[in-house]
């Protein structure tokens, strides 16, 4: 049996990559989706309840009716509407945290591994930055900047780079005492060749499980940072926000509050799913390594 | 006592380095804090005077030492807006903060250990199934998702507890705890999932040893092999993911206190953050470090006791 299809018939694998997909899809065709434009208001039809047929004019003068299947929120917002768009937002930022820390983990890992000069001196940045509680960090570095996607993605990424650098690092430890490296080095093979050719190959399974982990909690970390009022502006649709508006009102509406959590729960979930099966079938060894 | 010294003085290097950290984080930032700090209404004067004043205007390396030596001596600087000190604004909301969180840990060993015991040692039970289960969604479900399922259900539904605010635990006891309640199970989940999951491991892996069939061999019973001999040998794993676990723990309490309305650190924290009051979230960043330092410090010294074989 190949691989592939080993991983493919891993059920853990099966069911994160169907709900992912499925989030994906609700992602990329959110205006397809029975929604309207996600910041349209019409204070007029604030607080509908779930399942709420309406007239609703948004601010520009365009009047529709519409079946509201989450209800609307404080500034007669469609609840709907605004989580569909959101999973933009939780999507992209998990992506690219885990794209980006992994390329900055790999980067400080092989140096700290493979430069035995560098290890002291990176090791204990590393342990410094994992010293500072992870959402405190991101927190205050949105405090400091402007919020955009990119500040966004920035401020979650920096904090878990140690985490992925101290695994590179490991690795990259036991890689380099295995026989066909020493006997690379012997034939003067080049540094960055080594790396390359035979470091890196070894790396790339514990990877892709540790980047799974990294985009699950890149999304709840994006969510809180909203929620807290950190994260990206209040008009954007984003779970979070969702949920920081519905919170003054949570005793009488919770639906606007309850809705995008769940969606925010189920995508996280999925990710963390995925990542437990991929760890299963690509990286049996991976508890041991990080633990 | 060498050993034990030698451990403690390796934390001054990355205390140190947390600080430049935390230091250089507000130093470069965009726009200059003395004006931020004069407002709108200052002329060019007052600005100069302030940056002097804070010893903005030497350089940088110099003000790290003199922020430092302050540090040191306990003074984290003045709050922009709250116009106190900020090691007192700390000191007041420090109550509910240490009371949440010792609650959420008690709570959580209490039951994640025996659980996790349980789990390893019906390997493959339902009960060791539905643990793992249940971690994966208590990883997955985010703090402040479970924390108004829990006001709606339990709170605005059922009305058993107060819906949010606090008490102070000298004012009314019973008052305290029902506040409490609710926030420190919103806060364990994660912290449940994490260690039952560790324990698991370590107490299953124990459980392999030799010295377990050899103690199985003698007629010990069953629940002193599990705590006296499986559970003893598991515990350097289990102690460090607790102390591990402290970092989770501090993001969450300032998510929770923001759910539930309770006035400790991580409500000043957000409010520090609105606000973007530099001194205040600086301190409160460098404060919330220092002690996670400071417990994995403890944590590594309890090796000591609960493994005899380990010296540093």
């Amino acid at each position: 049996m190949n691989r592939r299809s080993k991983i493919l018939d891993n059920t853990s694998v099966r069911i994160g990559l169907i709900a992912l997909l499925l989030l994906i899809c609700m992602a990329c065709f959110a205006p397809w989706l029975y929604t309207i434009p996600p910041t349209a208001m019409d204070p007029s039809s604030a607080n509908l309840l779930p399942g709420t047929q309406a007239e609703f004019s948004d601010l520009s003068g365009d009047t529709y009716d519409h079946y509201f299947v989450m209800g609307t929120d404080s500034l007669g917002r469609d609840t709907w509407s605004r989580v569909a768009y959101g999973a933009r937002i939780s999507i992209a930022v998990g992506v690219c945290v885990a794209l980006l820390s992994l390329l900055g983990g790999v980067i400080c890992g092989v140096a700290a591994g493979y430069f035995r000069r560098l290890d002291n001196v990176l090791m204990r940045l590393m342990d410094s930055l994992m010293a500072i509680p992870a959402i405190l960090f991101a927190i205050t570095l949105m405090a400091l900047w402007r919020p955009t996607l990119v500040t966004v993605i920035i401020a979650i990424t920096i904090p878990e780079i140690p985490r992925v650098a101290r695994l590179v690092r490991s690795i990259v430890l036991t890689i380099r005492e295995e026989p066909y490296v020493e006997a690379a080095i012997s034939l003067a093979t080049s540094t960055p060749n080594i790396l390359w050719r035979h470091i890196l190959p070894n790396a790339i399974a514990p990877l892709l499980v540790q980047g799974t982990y990294v985009c699950a909690s890149a999304i709840l970390v994006e969510a809180i940072l909203s929620f807290l009022g950190v994260g990206l502006p209040p008009e954007v649709p984003t779970w979070g926000n969702i949920m920081a508006d519905g919170r003054v009102q949570f005793n009488q509406f919770p639906q606007t509050v309850l809705f995008p959590g769940f969606f925010l729960a189920i995508t996280v979930l999925a990710v963390n799913i995925l990542g437990d099966g991929l760890r299963d079938t690509i990286d049996p060894k991976f508890n041991k390594r990080t633990g | 006592m060498f050993f034990i010294l030698r451990r403690v003085l390796s934390t001054v290097p990355v205390l140190l380095l947390v600080a430049l950290i935390v230091f250089l984080m507000l130093r470069l930032t965009p726009g200059d804090p003395a004006a931020a700090l004069v407002g709108n209404s200052g002329t060019s004067e007052d600005i100069a005077r302030v940056r002097k004043g804070l010893g903005l205007d030497e350089p940088l390396p110099v003000q790290f030492a003199l922020w430092s030596g302050k540090v040191l001596s306990g003074d984290l600087g003045e709050s922009y807006y709250m116009k106190q000190p900020v090691t007192r604004l700390i000191a007041q909301r420090l109550g509910p903060t240490i009371s949440l969180a010792a609650l959420t840990m008690l709570m959580t060993l209490l039951i994640a250990i025996p659980l996790g015991v349980l789990a390893a040692w019906r390997h493959g039970g339902w009960l060791d199934r539905s643990l793992m289960g249940f971690s994966v969604l208590g990883f997955s479900v985010p703090t402040f998702v479970i924390g108004y399922l829990l006001i709606w259900g339990v709170s605005l539904k059922l009305k058993l507890f107060p819906v949010q605010g606090y008490t102070p635990i000298n004012e009314s006891f019973t008052g305290w705890l029902a506040h409490l309640i609710l926030p420190a199970i919103t806060l364990s989940i994660v912290y449940l999932a994490l260690i039952a999951r560790v324990t698991r491991a370590s107490v299953a892996e124990a459980l392999t040893e030799d010295f377990i069939r050899t103690a199985r061999s003698k007629g010990i019973s069953e629940l002193r092999i599990l705590l006296r001999h499986a559970l003893t040998n598991a515990a350097v794993p289990i102690v460090t993911v607790i102390g591990i676990g402290i970092g989770l723990l501090m993001g969450g309490v300032v998510v929770t206190e923001t759910v539930y309305a309770i006035p400790g650190l991580g409500q000043l924290t957000v409010d520090a953050v609105l606000g973007r009051d530099f001194p205040l979230i600086q301190g409160i960043t460098l404060f919330f470090s220092f002690a996670y330092v400071l417990i994995n410090l403890l944590v590594d010294l309890s090796y000591l006791l609960l493994d005899p074989r380990i010296r540093y």
